[in-house]
């Protein structure tokens, strides 16, 4: 190859290499360009409407069609993570035909028998488990083996996407209240024919506004009874809460404790009530439960008429420094979340400590690792003491039982020990049934522990024997407190 | 066009001419990328970035925050964004400006980036010195009240004095 011929051939590979490098310059330049102003049009808007809201609203996908990243967030609830203390990961079953889950979550039961003795004679004895994401809690209603005993319609109040099923049989003028007392007589297995999808867009939202709104009317019943007793008479949390507030009453719409009252002739359990006349903290709840004289279920090992505690996430966060800083649920279950240029509310709901950045550290700018570490040190001492509680409430039980055997019946000290245990079982249930392990208001959580001792204690003086004078096996389930 | 003067030899050992076009499409792709060049530089405000105007950091939607709890804020009346947040002296100055403009534009574009936005180290000592530059005076007092290597930590505790 002569000298020239090489000079060309380099020639051609510089003037391609020129091209090249620029088309590709150009492209990017282009797609850049593209992007800023994708962005930038993105920023204009806080809320974007893909299409119209048209068709059967009680199903999310039709919502998804107008608002995808909300959907696609929503969808996300369908994931098993765990933390340290709460959530699971799916365990596989193998699906029959009278369940056809192919997962569920880890049983609370096996992990601590204790609760076994605790509801003893109740539903919850039988079958309980750690909570998953909201896409399953039809199923998990549907299938739980608590059917074995019959369940009222009540539960799909909450466990179901309710509104038009409340709607449809509320009479001509789609009373949400009545239809709701009417599916509420309905075993649940006629009410379950009334609902197909578990909580999707309809039971928070507007479809016409898109604004936040309360579906259950148990709830706007039992906030209006709490503000009046607070003397603010005919309370309206649809039309008189601030958004602020919103953000957290249409997770408290559910994550909240409530019985089902009797009502109708026959006494039928029926009618779903919060017990928030006399305020929010689980004494005064028991307080309320105490006048009405109200029980879930009778102890089977002590005949004592026992209260189920149920997820009172509602109340215990009320206590809490961050709802006393104005912090809503949706602040760290849902945080902000950035798409492009555009801010949207993640609406795969969880738990806080599987999302720290979002959730945590815009008001904490701390490191991750060290919010975690505080979370949990806060969670792994609630768990410590309500060990504690729950140990001494086993040897209760087994003091109750004892006591009654040699007595031969219900003499004045078993029923005053009985009232002890209803009570400090409670309190127990209130701080164990609910889903933050105490983070949502550490003091207050240990406070009712120590009011569930001083229950126990009661108890136990008033049988004749000293607190730890039984010899019932200890169980640890958690660390020690860091 | 004339024919190469090597000619026959080429076609032997596969050396080409360089044909006509070869030499006006790559000037023609300089000329496109320059001008789609200017064009997004335009589009981006990209004049912005060299002068001191706050609004500027505003551009990119992501600082709104910030520059509203800028203006509301005691350093408004005295600091600008990039009083705080770029070196001192006109190299550093312009410096701060390349570094931090490109890896933000790099990081918003591609979208990865963690939120909430925390700075870094590079950020953090330029902001720290910036503050010494005014508060010289306290800070020294500061300092003589602070243990061995505990000093230069303004922001540990006025994180949220300038928005």
């Amino acid at each position: 190859m002569s000298a020239v011929d090489r000079k060309s051939s380099k020639a051609r590979r510089f003037a391609v290499s020129i091209l090249v490098v620029a088309l590709l310059g150009t492209a990017l330049v282009v797609a850049l360009a593209v992007d800023i102003e994708r962005k930038r049009s993105e920023g204009r808007q806080t809320s974007v409407a893909l299409a119209r809201l048209e068709g059967d609203l009680d199903d999310p996908a039709v919502w998804g069609r107008a608002y995808p990243l909300e959907y696609q967030g929503y969808l996300g609830t369908v994931d098993h993570e765990r933390t340290r203390f709460g959530g699971s990961d799916a365990l596989p079953r193998t699906p029959t035909e009278a369940d056809p889950r192919t997962s569920v979550a880890a049983s609370k039961l096996e992990a601590d028998p204790r609760l076994i003795r605790m509801w003893a004679g109740y539903g919850f004895a039988i079958d309980h488990r750690e909570e998953r994401g909201h896409a399953y809690m039809l199923d998990d209603q549907t299938f739980t083996g608590r059917q074995q005993k019959p369940q009222p319609g009540a539960c799909l109040q909450c466990h179901a996407s309710i509104v038009s099923a409340n709607r449809a049989l509320g009479g001509d003028d789609a009373d949400e209240a009545a239809g709701a007392a009417r599916l509420a007589a309905m075993s649940f297995a006629e009410a379950r024919t009334h609902v197909d999808h578990a909580i999707g867009c309809i039971d928070c939202h507007d479809p016409e506004t898109l604004r936040l709104r309360v579906t259950r009317p148990a709830f706007i019943e039992g906030l209006a009874r709490l503000e009046a007793a607070r003397g603010r008479p005919d309370y309206d949390v649809n039309t008189m809460a601030s958004r602020g507030e919103m953000r957290s009453f249409v997770c408290a719409q559910c994550h909240s404790e409530y019985h089902f009252e009797a009502a109708g002739p026959d006494g039928s359990a029926s009618r779903l009530v919060h017990p928030w006349d006399g305020g929010l903290r689980a004494d005064e709840m028991l307080a309320q439960y105490d006048a009405k004289g109200f029980r879930d279920w009778v102890h089977a090992a002590t005949g004592a008429p026992m209260l189920k505690a149920q997820h009172p996430e509602f109340e215990l966060w009320s206590e809490g420094i961050h709802a006393r800083a104005g912090v809503a649920c949706v602040d760290c279950h849902m945080p902000y979340q950035r798409v492009g240029g555009t801010k949207i509310t993640d609406h795969h709901v969880r738990s806080p400590l599987l999302d720290t950045g979002r959730a945590c550290q815009v008001c904490h700018p701390i490191d991750a690792a060290e919010i975690v570490a505080r979370a949990e040190a806060i969670q792994a001492r609630t768990i410590a003491m309500q060990d504690t509680a729950m140990n001494r409430l086993m040897d209760l039980i087994d003091d109750i039982a004892r006591a009654t055997r040699a007595d031969g019946g219900e003499t004045e000290r078993v029923i005053a020990a009985r009232r002890a245990q209803r009570r400090a079982s409670f309190l127990i249930d209130f701080v164990a049934s609910e889903n933050s392990a105490g983070f949502h208001a550490p003091q207050e959580a240990a406070r009712v522990l120590v009011v569930a001792l001083d229950e126990i204690i009661a108890g136990t003086r008033v049988l004749g024997s000293a607190p730890g004078a039984s010899t019932s096996t200890r169980i640890t389930t958690s660390n020690a407190p860091q | 066009m004339t024919k190469s003067p090597s000619g026959p030899e080429d076609d032997l050992d596969g050396a080409q001419p360089i044909p006509p076009w070869l030499k006006w499409a790559p000037r023609l792709a300089l000329a496109l990328l320059v001008g789609a060049g200017l064009f997004t530089f335009q589009l981006a405000g990209g004049a912005s970035y060299l002068r001191e105007d706050p609004s500027a950091c505003m551009n990119c939607h992501i600082m709104r925050d910030q520059y509203a709890a800028w203006q509301k804020g005691p350093h408004a009346a005295v600091a600008t964004c990039n009083g705080c947040h770029t070196g001192d002296g006109f190299v550093a100055h312009y410096a701060t400006k390349a570094v931090n403009g490109f890896a933000h534009s790099f990081a918003f574009t591609t979208g990865r980036f963690r939120e909430p936005l925390q700075i870094h180290d590079f950020n953090r000592r330029i902001a720290e010195a910036n503050c010494r530059r005014c508060h010289a005076a306290l800070a020294d007092v500061v300092d003589g009240f602070a243990a061995h290597g505990e000093a230069g930590a303004c922001l540990r505790c006025h994180a949220d004095v300038g928005h």
